[in-house]
């Protein structure tokens, strides 16, 4: 459960910015099934905040949500202040400013992994091939993935592709990054080098909501530990808090599940 | 012997079966064309997060796709040309070739964006997720991400388009355009009875010959160019 990396010390607590992502009582149904209840949560510039929780707690719905992959029944969600727009160019602006890793990575699988970096800049953003290129290169080579270029994802072990994916989210320059369960579909020996990525992110001031289960991951690099079960967030904490003193029954159940083996 | 192959001989001097299927292999690659260019449209409309496009793109191809060929084509006669008095060119045969154009493309645009539909459901749903997550339009994700991957997922039951157009194309017929292969040998039947074995074969097997490397060549393409995940 825990990282590869030796340095267990918790992050110095930061200087929190400005309320970046605010989630006002936002609720969400799928059929009878009340996925997301009456969810407040606000996110600083420059604060990482990772959601855990049981399977179909509603936490990957709650990322999603955010870049409005999924839609909600009622509630407010602001990105910068600005409320999620419904549809359109609007809501295209915005996503491009909120950048996203998938569990499954989502490479694009007909393009490669340069292609996949610059596509967005180029067309979203408005870069010449060349500029994109350059920083996609640059970006890549922060990931450590910077020899497989020119390959296509499929070439590439899905540690290196999920790589590129923060690569392609990072190129967009976003204002926050989501990250939903990202280690979550890696052979085990590749979950330590897509962690290392996300810590460093982290140390340099990445504003980011990470969906994981990664224990190891935040008690590394989170500033908060939101802990969700049924559609609800049941506890909010610092890491060292949360993982040593938690508060609720629900909480306790679930670290006893997942620190004894 | 010798008076039998002559008289063979004769009929095919008189009748040019290369032309014959000439006028056919032109029906079929513009009609191909057209039905390429308005079913990628149709399915793109199918696929689209507007209502209205979809109900229409969804009305059109279940109007059309259900509506047999030849009351098609000879729709495209008797109430555009002869009652609406449509022309598309001076030159009256051409006209007519053209509505048949016409006429094969706006049926074979139904099947081809049911092919490209089939396609698009070989493009796992996290593809359009990470165009919309890095902030492209749908237009930009359909042209970019979803269409590229979704042609090459669809050149089998593309192929399989293609083949019905090109034997379809027969139907011309019903839009006078009376140089095609299935006109020609109905004609060349009647004034030759006695060769009426041997003019079937030759067309039926000319045909066969036309279309068996198109299904060769799309089932190696759909395995050339399937997109590696």
């Amino acid at each position: 459960m825990d990282t590869a990396t030796t340095d267990d010390a918790p992050p110095a607590p930061r200087e929190l910015g400005e309320p970046l992502v605010e989630l006002r009582t936002v609720n969400k149904h799928f059929g009878a099934l009340h996925v997301l209840q009456n969810i407040e949560l606000t996110v600083h510039q420059g604060e990482v905040v990772v959601v855990i929780g049981p399977s179909g707690s509603g936490k990957s719905t709650l990322c999603r949500a955010i870049n409005r992959l999924e839609t909600i029944d009622d509630g407010e969600i602001t990105v910068d202040g600005i409320p999620l727009p419904e549809e359109g160019k609007a809501l295209a602006h915005l996503r491009a400013d909120v950048g996203m890793v998938f569990q499954s990575f989502n490479l694009f699988s007909h393009k490669t992994v340069l292609d996949n970096v610059t596509l967005g800049p180029r067309k979203v953003r408005g870069l010449s091939k060349s500029e994109a290129e350059s920083e996609a290169m640059t970006l890549l080579q922060r990931v450590g993935v910077d020899s497989q270029a020119h390959k296509m994802p499929a070439q590439l072990s899905g540690g290196q592709q999920q790589r590129v994916a923060i690569a392609r989210a990072l190129a967009m320059r976003p204002k926050v990054m989501l990250f939903d369960e990202p280690t979550s579909a890696l052979d085990p020996e590749m979950v330590n080098e897509v962690l290392d990525v996300m810590v460093s992110l982290a140390r340099e001031g990445m504003t980011m909501i990470v969906v994981t289960h990664e224990m190891g991951f935040a008690r590394k690099a989170a500033d908060r530990v939101v802990f969700m079960a049924d559609g609800q967030i049941v506890e909010e904490a610092e890491p060292d808090e949360f993982f040593t003193n938690p508060r609720t029954d629900r909480a306790r159940d679930f670290l006893s599940k997942i620190l004894t083996h | 012997m010798g008076d039998y192959l002559s008289g063979l001989w004769t009929v095919f001097e008189e009748y040019d079966v290369l032309a014959a299927f000439w006028v056919n292999i032109q029906l079929t690659f513009w009609a191909g064309l057209l039905a390429l260019a308005l079913g990628t449209v149709l399915a793109i409309m199918r696929i689209s997060p507007i209502a209205s496009l979809r109900f229409v793109g969804t009305a059109y191809v279940n109007i059309l796709r259900n509506t047999p060929l030849t009351i098609i084509m000879t729709f495209m006669i008797l109430a555009l040309v002869f009652q609406l008095a449509l022309q598309l060119s001076s030159n009256l045969s051409d006209s007519y070739f053209r509505f048949a154009v016409l006429g094969l493309a706006v049926y074979h645009a139904s099947f081809v964006c049911e092919a490209i539909r089939s396609g698009v459901n070989t493009v796992p749903l996290g593809q359009a997720e990470a165009a919309r997550a890095i902030g492209l339009p749908f237009m930009d994700s359909a042209r970019l991400i979803i269409l590229p991957q979704a042609f090459r997922g669809a050149i089998a039951p593309l192929g399989s388009v293609l083949i019905a157009l090109m034997k379809n194309s027969t139907v011309a017929a019903a839009a006078s355009v009376t140089t095609e292969t299935a006109s020609t040998m109905k004609v060349a039947i009647e004034f030759n009875p006695d060769y009426l074995m041997e003019i079937f074969g030759v067309f039926a097997i000319g045909w066969v010959i036309l279309v068996i490397p198109v299904g060769l060549l799309t089932t190696w393409l759909s395995e050339r160019l399937a997109v590696k995940r």
